[in-house]
């Protein structure tokens, strides 16, 4: 055997376990998935087979689209809001804040993740609600004269998942930005650019792999989120996730689960493809 | 002989003191039973340990069960008008009828239509209590909640939640349009879009146990639709403001039994831990449980009841609410997915 090939089967032999669990726990449960999504149901009992019904109802029924475009909407605001405010928070941590404090800040910034998720939420409901802390102060200082509707909008359920992802983004542009040399800069300054200038074309370009990086995972973790939108959105609309809920929980339903489920993977599929050019997976 | 005595009294303690060793009960239940006030004693006094599970939804607790061994589960908790359903998926065992205290209870709450598949009996309602109006009687006009027909004037748009369960508030609704639960059909459901829609259009949201409780707690809404003392009792030492009524119109009575899984491997064991909660101090414990309050079924129950926890209850008005109050709507597959469909479309509405 030559040394290429005993090397070969040393690969596979490493990769076997990452293949295996990666089988037993994600293609094969996939494929069950998808085989379950063309099925039917008669009464309440799962018909086999191949039936497109599923698909065809969700890109129909104007509720399920509705619940996709939904979906779409808040993930994108979401996704765009939350790369805003991180960048920087991250741009302040790695370049204003001390080297020895930097440590201490990003452990402030990602405090909230110590705290349970669903409590998380139920703690928004009671700072956005109508005498929560947001309607009080802003009474308060005399901004609003009626308490806002917070709660039980999109915007509460936008605010939620922003306070959740910023945290995530900043850590992942944190990490790409504390590798940039700071010649780069000085190099664009003594060519001539100006701050802006430096900014916007040299820095923001070099970061774009971690901004996409931070940007994906904040997509794909919002649009399959059904516990934020459910508690802060107040069900005053569906978003996909809550109707894959609905129909496993209450109607039984887990063919059109299924394709709903399906349907949720082919768009992170489609974002995956719109940002593999810049995503650097490696950074998270 | 001492020293073959020391290690067999010494691998009898291992026995007793190791958790994996000890008898278990698996119970698949609401969140009600999972008040250790309820499960140890009858724990202490079986010297087992209950593992309970808890689920939401009829659905999803079929599909646990779907999914299990015979023998993996030993209870199960399920809403009373959904015992067919799972008797009919062959999920519980006939129970005893004579050994069960049913006897005690409030003669509506035997509920043997339900309880009872073909002459056998398969579960036993443990607990009840309505979904109808809950509200703020410090910000709403009292007067007001005994007609459903003041929540869509526009006198309370904004103000009113709707708890998320389509089968108590499609029947409330259809109770405000003077049809029965019993006769919501294929043919009477559209009639109910427009009032449903319209009680959307006048709330503020709709949401499950924990965020309507919140909301009405916090002021964010003033009534909640589809609750009842099961969602103010437990907010009542710390809210007095909370109250609850039946309308005029009447009002969902919600009632869940209990039974011993088919295939159990303690049968026996199964069957005390039932007869437990039935008994008069499970059923007080399992009224006045953390998670939620209900009315239990067995009247006697009301020995066990402190006279705080009666008030809340409304104890003494059961024989008129009782006599007001109609059963969940039990929908066939078709007539139920009908249902859900239309609860779907007011969400997104």
């Amino acid at each position: 055997m030559t040394l290429a090939a005993r090397d070969r089967r040393l690969g596979w032999g490493l990769l076997a376990p990452a293949l295996i669990w990666t089988a037993a726990f994600f293609i094969l449960p996939f494929l069950a998935m998808v085989a379950l999504s063309f099925a039917s149901m008669d009464g309440r009992t799962v018909v086999h087979g191949f039936d497109p019904g599923n698909y065809v109802r969700i890109f129909t029924d104007w509720t399920m689209l509705k619940a996709l475009i939904n979906s779409l909407e808040i993930t994108l605001v979401v996704t765009v809001v939350s790369v805003v405010l991180a960048w920087p928070l991250a741009a302040i941590i790695a370049f204003r804040v001390p080297a020895r404090w930097q440590r201490l800040a990003l452990l402030l910034a990602v405090l909230p993740f110590w705290t349970s998720y669903v409590v998380r939420s139920y703690s928004w409901l009671l700072v956005l609600g109508q005498n929560g802390v947001v309607n009080k102060a802003l009474l308060g200082l005399g901004v609003v004269a009626e308490p806002l509707q917070i709660v039980a909008t999109r915007s509460a359920t936008v605010i939620g998942f922003v306070h959740f992802f910023v945290m995530l983004l900043t850590l992942t542009i944190y990490a790409n930005l504390i590798q940039l040399s700071p010649n780069y800069a000085r190099a664009a300054q003594d060519l001539g650019a100006n701050r802006w200038q430096v900014f916007a074309h040299v820095i923001l370009p070099l970061t774009l792999p971690g901004v996409v990086t931070g940007a994906f995972l904040t997509f794909v973790l919002c649009i399959g989120d059904y516990i934020t939108p459910q508690i802060l959105g107040g069900n005053a609309e569906l978003t996909l996730p809550q109707l894959i809920m609905l129909q496993l929980g209450r109607s039984g339903n887990f063919p059109l689960a299924s394709a709903l489920s399906v349907v949720l993977m082919a768009v992170v599929t489609l974002a995956y493809f719109a940002a593999s050019r810049w995503l650097r997976l490696d950074r998270v | 002989m001492a020293h073959i005595r020391l290690p067999a009294t010494s691998l009898a303690l291992l026995l007793m003191a190791t958790p994996g060793l000890a008898q278990e009960l698996n119970a698949l239940v609401w969140c009600d039973h999972t008040d250790p006030a309820l499960i140890e004693p009858f724990e202490q006094k079986f010297g087992v340990k209950v593992n309970l599970k808890e689920y939401e939804g009829t659905a999803a607790g079929l599909a646990i069960l779907d999914q299990s061994r015979p023998g993996d589960w030993d209870v199960l908790v399920i809403d009373a008008v959904d015992v067919a359903r799972a008797v009919a998926a062959g999920h519980l065992a006939e129970l005893p009828a004579d050994k069960l205290p049913t006897a005690d209870f409030f003669p509506e709450l035997v509920m043997a239509e339900n309880n009872t598949v073909d002459g056998k009996t398969y579960a036993v309602t443990e607990k009840f209590g309505y979904n109808t109006i809950s509200y703020d009687k410090t910000k709403v006009d009292p007067a007001d909640m005994a007609d459903m027909a003041s929540l869509t004037s526009g006198k309370y748009d904004g103000r009113i939640g709707i708890y998320d369960y389509y089968l108590p508030v499609l029947g409330l609704v259809a109770l405000g349009q003077g049809v029965n639960t019993a006769d919501i059909t294929a043919d009477t459901l559209p009639a109910l879009k427009d009032p449903l829609m319209a009680l959307r259009k006048a709330s503020k949201q709709v949401a499950e146990v924990v965020a309507a409780q919140t909301a009405l707690a916090t002021g964010e809404v003033d009534i909640v639709v589809g609750g009842g003392e099961w969602l103010t009792a437990v907010l009542a030492a710390e809210n007095p403001n909370l109250d609850w009524t039946i309308p005029k119109q009447g009002a969902l009575r919600w009632a869940q039994s209990i039974g011993v899984v088919a295939g159990t491997s303690q049968p026996d064991l199964a069957l005390e831990f039932v007869n437990y909660i039935v008994s008069p101090e499970g059923q007080a414990a399992l009224a006045t449980s953390s998670c939620y309050w209900g009315m239990p079924a067995n009247a006697k129950a009301g020995a066990a009841l402190s006279d705080e926890a009666k008030a809340v209850l409304r104890w003494d008005e059961q024989p008129e609410f009782l006599a007001r109050a109609q059963l969940y709507p039990i929908p066939d597959a078709a007539l139920d997915t009908a249902m859900q469909d239309l609860w779907t479309e007011m969400l997104n509405q």
